[in-house]
């Protein structure tokens, strides 16, 4: 199976901290990759390695069988690498609709379209629409961003991010904040992407990684401290004691 | 009420945000009445839509954008400037300088915009400050160009059309500056309705997220820059042509200062805004001058204040809540 997105040998310092040592990874075509450990592991500091947000020291970034290390975060977006953030990163003064369309358009490359009027451009106003109606944000999405409630808002994050017609998705704990009778339909959202999309994700509820995770990745210090299989990763005596153990089942 | 609850579909609630609104037309309308009802007031009927139009091309960049600047009376002074010399040098004809004036002001905002593009918040403000002081300096300095502090004389500007004298009591200027900038004005409503106008917004709402969903904020802050650059320009050209002069204040921090002042009294981001404050603006200084010369900007500096404190999206803002609150949404 071909990789979708690779880490090789991707170095990062914060001065003298080690926020990222020597991480190889490699997301195959299709696969659902978690990405797990304790606070302060370098989890999304990686997925800023991996989306060019940050520049590593050493070591290549590969998307497809591209070399993207030295592209910008806005080039590989292109190339069908995107993301979500933990803390929400979204347009608080647009509404959903105008901000799904946003992305759209940018996209399709019209958004430099200075002299036609925007509601001309039906093909990007119902493809936002569609995204969102799938995410079920349908309902608000004349509401302004700000007004909404914050687990349309993590929705909303993600609608973003597939606006953009990822290959590759990166989602930095879509649930965080929110309380956890509601994270399963975000999850039940992740769960029901496309099986071609490549999806790598951060979280904390071990329930949650163990039903959607194919593929575990534990990061501790800033390195792969283990990897595999959901069945390797919790029968996995040093994953249990670093991570599983002192943190127990969420 | 009871139309809120109307299905709408996403094209049409697109479309309808771009459709003329009575109001619209009220205002256009208002501003015909010096013709009839103030003729000895034309001449300020004059600065006030030139001055609006000014603020205008500021609102597309700060107010949309949020690319703050205070710097822009640059391109208004170099439009002012470079119709002046036009005019002087090579013909009086008023279209051809307005748009020398403006193309010439856009190639130096399209220079600034490389530098001005890349930066944000305080740094982009003294930047902008800067590269406003440079303008200034130069145009003091180059006596022999500009006229320095002594103006710069000797603008004649031919009829408009070859056929409408400028006259003495302003009715032809004060037809043309509104006429350019209601031209202009069409112009802004067109771009802020376009996909470029939703991503001018998206940039001022949340410009780290812009990278992230592949987005070159960079190259559509230049376009925008430029854009307003030019409309500036425009601006600084007719003042240059219905005076007959360029003052070494049309391209000074002052001018730049108060046309901020200006659009937030107004009230940035909604088109109109900037075409309120400048009115009101001019107004009060049209006004409280007569009262205390040397004092009025004491006035302003309250008017502003409590403009601030009270309503932070402007007198319009304020304005279009208590409309909203009236209709009982």
């Amino acid at each position: 199976m071909s990789t979708a997105l690779a880490a090789r040998g991707v170095n990062k310092k914060f001065g003298s901290l080690v926020v990222a040592n020597n991480i190889n990874i490699a997301l195959p075509t299709g696969a659902r990759y978690a990405l797990i450990g304790p606070n302060g592991a370098g989890k999304t500091t990686l997925i800023n390695l991996l989306t060019g947000m940050l520049v590593p020291d050493g070591g290549d970034i590969m998307l497809a069988e591209d070399n993207v290390t030295s592209e910008s975060p806005q080039a590989r977006v292109r190339r069908g690498l995107a993301r979500t953030f933990q803390i929400n990163s979204l347009f608080p003064g647009l509404n959903p609709l105008e901000a799904v369309t946003l992305v759209v358009e940018e996209r399709r490359k019209l958004a430099g379209q200075f002299w036609k009027n925007l509601g001309s451009h039906r093909e990007s106003i119902d493809e936002a629409y569609e995204i969102l109606s799938k995410l079920r944000l349908g309902d608000g999405c004349y509401q302004q961003t700000r007004e909404l409630p914050y687990g349309r808002q993590r929705l909303l994050e993600i609608a973003l991010a597939l606006a953009t017609k990822p290959k590759v998705l990166l989602l930095d704990e879509p649930a965080a904040g929110v309380p956890q009778e509601e994270s399963g339909e975000i999850f039940e959202v992740v769960g029901g992407l496309s099986d071609e999309l490549t999806l790598l994700f951060i979280e904390h509820d071990m329930h949650v990684v163990f039903r959607f995770a194919t593929h575990i990745i534990v990061l501790v210090g800033g390195a792969i401290f283990a990897e595999g299989s959901p069945a390797e990763i919790s029968a996995d005596p040093g994953v249990r004691e670093v991570y599983l153990g002192t943190r127990g089942h969420g | 009420m009871g139309t809120a609850k109307l299905a709408i579909n996403p094209q049409i609630w697109f479309s309808a945000r771009s459709r003329w609104r009575m109001l619209e037309i009220y205002f256009w309308l208002v501003t015909l009445i010096p013709f009839f009802l103030f003729p000895s007031y034309l001449s300020l009927a004059s600065q006030i839509a030139i001055t609006a139009l000014f603020a205008l091309s500021l609102d597309l960049i700060l107010g949309y954008g949020g690319v703050v600047s205070l710097g822009h009376a640059a391109f208004f002074g170099i439009g002012a400037y470079t119709a002046g010399l036009y005019s002087i040098y090579v013909t009086g004809e008023p279209f051809s300088g307005l748009i020398a004036g403006s193309v010439f002001a856009g190639l130096c905002g399209f220079a600034a915009s490389f530098i001005v593009s890349r930066f944000r918040h305080l740094t982009l403000i003294m930047i902008t400050l800067g590269l406003g002081l440079i303008a200034q300096e130069i145009a003091n300095k180059a006596h022999w160009l500009t006229g320095g502090s002594d103006g710069l004389q000797g603008i004649k500007t031919l009829p408009l059309f070859g056929m409408f004298k400028f006259d003495l009591y302003g009715y032809v200027a004060y037809a043309y500056a509104l006429g350019i900038l209601f031209v202009a004005f069409l112009g802004v409503r067109r771009i802020v309705n376009s996909p470029f106008g939703l991503s001018l917004r998206g940039i001022r709402e949340n410009l780290m997220r812009m990278p992230a969903i592949g987005a070159d904020s960079r190259a559509h802050i230049r376009m925008a820059y430029t854009i307003a650059a030019m409309l500036a320009g425009v601006a600084g050209a007719i003042l240059a042509q219905t005076t007959q002069t360029v003052a070494l204040e049309s391209i000074s921090f002052q001018r730049s200062a108060d046309v901020v002042v200006m659009l937030v009294l107004g009230g940035a981001g909604r088109l109109y805004g900037g075409l309120i404050g400048a009115a009101i603006f001019m107004v009060a200084r049209d006004q409280f001058s007569g009262i205390a010369p040397q004092y009025w900007y004491f006035w302003i500096g309250l008017l502003l204040v409590g403009v601030v404190i009270f309503l932070p999206n402007g007198i319009l803002g304020g304005l279009s809540q208590l409309y909203a609150r009236w209709r009982g949404k």
